[in-house]
């Protein structure tokens, strides 16, 4: 536990994501984030905290100082171009005449 | 005054009632204990796991204390039985009604109970009796995380800082004389062969576990110079009535109260 002592949270308890995933066959999703003093422990408060009424079938946790984040001053640079590049999706393109099995 | 559910009453209980009444009792006082602890633990996220274990219990003393009143046969469901008996009608053993003292207090309990609830509830799995058996199949996977979650803390706690060390070493000395009760058997077991968990036959598997963990935590098993004796037989602290005071006062100011 000295470890995390003080870096970050109440008490000195370093703050987790969470991840469910509902059942088999679907990914893992973000649901939240608690508080524990080690990885054992946050896996256990998420199960208690995100999975008591039948959620989840499987739990990841992740210290929040692992996740690298975009910064909103990054956003116009990061995600404005990918706005105005219609032939990027699929529909943008007719399907010419003749062409099977597509 | 009479009073309702009379000692003589609980007495008079055909064995399989009386058994069923003493491991609900066990399981409904020790969630009124824990219970306490929401909106106090250490952290919010603690609060919640004590609250769904306290749920967990609560939900096995439903079943049992129902099962109680089925066998009696004297009309009385699982509120009455829940809210309408005194103290000494209570047939749980002590060690769930002593007050919470600090966490780790309540981690050496939780430790040292849930461990006995494994094993029997592991060994009702095998009962002759199909509400008995079919409780403990979906009680013993509660349990388990129960076991888990109090290993987790005592090895923290036990295994961490110097202050940590001696307060869980406080905390399992303020329960040891409360554990040998527990596997103490009575008349009711002795009555209910095939049916009941012999308690005396509990405690190998439950000493094996509890001795692990603690010597992992680098604690010392307490050796108590008093053990305590009576709850089954209806013997209890004087925090038991304080504890019913505040369970029962709703149901007693305005019975049938419902939400």
């Amino acid at each position: 536990m000295s470890e995390t002592e003080d870096r970050d949270g109440r008490h000195g308890w370093p703050l987790w994501e969470v991840f469910v995933r509902a059942r088999r066959g679907l990914s893992h999703q973000h649901v939240g984030s608690l508080h524990a003093p080690d990885a054992a422990m946050a896996l256990r408060n998420a199960r208690d905290v995100y999975t008591r009424r039948g959620e989840g079938v499987s739990i990841w946790v992740v210290p929040s100082s692992a996740i690298v984040a975009s910064s909103p001053d990054e956003k116009d640079s990061f995600f404005d171009p990918a706005l105005d590049k219609v032939y990027r999706h699929p529909t943008f393109y007719d399907v010419p005449e003749g062409a099977k099995h597509l | 005054m009479t009073r309702p559910g009379s000692e003589t009453a609980a007495r008079t209980l055909p064995p399989l009632a009386a058994y069923a009444l003493a491991l609900g009792d066990d399981a409904l006082i020790l969630a009124q204990r824990l219970g306490e602890w929401v909106s106090n633990a250490p952290q919010v996220e603690e609060d919640i796991a004590l609250a769904n274990i306290a749920l967990d219990l609560l939900g096995q003393a439903r079943t049992l204390l129902s099962y109680a009143g089925t066998v009696e046969g004297a009309g009385r469901d699982e509120d009455d039985l829940a809210y309408l008996r005194d103290d000494r009608d209570f047939r749980n053993v002590q060690l769930v009604e002593i007050p919470n003292g600090d966490f780790a207090v309540t981690m050496a309990r939780q430790l040292v109970f849930s461990a006995y609830q494994y094993e029997l509830y592991t060994a009702l799995l095998a009962s002759d009796d199909a509400t008995i058996a079919g409780l403990a199949g979906k009680a013993v996977k509660e349990v388990a995380y129960h076991r888990d979650h109090a290993t987790q803390w005592v090895l923290r706690l036990g295994d961490g800082t110097e202050l940590s060390r001696a307060r869980m070493q406080a905390g399992l000395d303020r329960v040891w004389p409360y554990v040998a009760e527990l596997f103490d058997g009575d008349d009711t077991t002795a009555q209910l062969p095939g049916v009941a968990a012999d308690p005396a036959a509990l405690q190998p598997a439950w000493q094996r576990y509890v001795t692990s963990v603690l010597a992992e935590a680098t604690l010392r098993p307490p050796e108590p110079r008093w053990r305590s004796r009576g709850g089954r037989s209806g013997l209890h602290t004087e925090h038991l009535g304080h504890l019913l005071a505040e369970m029962q006062h709703l149901h007693r100011s305005h019975p049938g109260a419902s939400w």
